[in-house]
């Protein structure tokens, strides 16, 4: 459970993101979770609304895009969100596949309402 | 309403100190390990047969990261070589920043083999670079063969994994085929090593595989230099 502490994180990057512009006031925060960050969504939206409650930010909503794990295919080059079960190219039916994304964990975008 | 798009890693912060501590471990000619693995699969007791094997004068240091408690380091510091124990108090892994801290006062130009051995978990660690050259990943056999695909992301990560305890394949339904065969499709090609800290089993590969990857950092260090 390492999700507060990356909560606090993003927490303090929103909070000198807005220190930078004096009253606009941050409504909702993007970030990008991928499944093989180690990052659990919910935890991280949970963590993120506990500590949001304290500071001058409430309500600030957090808006979490997940990102499967991705695969490309070495024969036929097709990129590929891969389930649990298959990992095969689904369209040349090639294995093993390369996995070549899926554990990003970004701060994406602010949406902010400006005076 | 304005969007301002951002696109920076969260853990931003955490990857400039590891990316540093790389620089550092390269120039220095240090090979760095970050052993990884849940609670009780036997990181500390694969460090304490892979330090009894090393003579004495072996340039190889131990970080050893823990919630609670100096026995770890305790357990290691018998085999004459530095050890140092990380206690996060409370922190379910170790970040870049606690690794600096500890490395603080060592000078790294006189070690050539420095592993890191992470708080036991399985989720967390993956998330934070420590600088390592790569990670290794322990399982041990009363886990169960399904962990790979429980926890992806550390088995994506792990350059290689460790199966560890098998001497008690024959009390549990582990069935290590199906092992293997679990960790390579998280991760075509992964490198796996089967081990018994306890018989000893399987520990001459485990000492050649760190030779012959130090010996392809030394390599790799000497040309880019």
């Amino acid at each position: 459970m390492h999700e507060l502490s990356l909560a606090q994180t993003l927490l303090e990057t929103v909070e000198a993101e807005a220190r930078r512009r004096p009253g606009a006031h941050v409504v909702t925060v993007g970030v990008r979770v991928g499944e093989l960050s180690g990052v659990d969504p919910e935890a991280l939206s949970f963590s993120f609304e506990a500590l949001v409650a304290d500071t001058a930010l409430a309500p600030l909503a957090l808006a979490i895009e997940r990102c499967p794990r991705r695969h490309r295919c070495p024969r036929c080059d097709f990129s590929f969100a891969a389930t649990d079960s298959d990992f095969a190219c689904p369209r040349c039916g090639s294995t093993p596949t390369p996995c070549v994304g899926g554990d990003e964990l970004e701060l994406t975008f602010l949406e902010v309402e400006e005076p | 309403m304005t969007r301002i798009v951002v696109e920076q890693k969260v853990l931003k912060e955490n990857d400039r100190l590891a990316a540093g501590l790389r620089a550092r471990f390269r120039d220095a000619g240090v090979f760095c390990l970050n052993l990884i693995s849940s609670p009780g699969a036997g990181k500390t007791t694969l460090l304490e047969r892979t330090l009894e094997g090393f003579p004495a004068g072996e340039r190889v240091a131990v970080l050893t990261g823990d919630i609670q408690t100096e026995n770890d380091a305790r357990r290691l510091a018998c085999f004459g070589f530095p050890v140092r124990q990380i206690t996060t108090g409370g922190t379910c892994h170790l970040e870049a920043r606690m690794v600096e801290r500890a490395l603080a006062d060592w000078r790294l130009e006189d070690l050539e083999l420095l592993f890191i051995e992470n708080v036991g978990n399985l989720v967390c660690p993956s998330s934070y670079d420590l600088g390592e050259a790569l990670k290794v990943v322990l399982l041990s056999v009363p886990e169960g063969d399904d962990k790979p695909l429980k926890y992806p992301a550390i088995f994506h990560k792990a350059e290689l994994l460790v199966l560890n305890k098998l001497d008690l394949l024959p009390y549990t339904p582990f069935d290590l085929e199906r092992a293997r065969a679990h960790a390579r499709r998280i991760h075509p090609g992964m490198e796996i090593l089967e081990v018994s800290c306890t018989t000893g089993a399987g520990l001459n590969t485990w000492r050649q595989w760190l030779k012959e990857r130090r010996e392809a950092a030394r390599r790799e260090a000497a040309l880019t230099r």
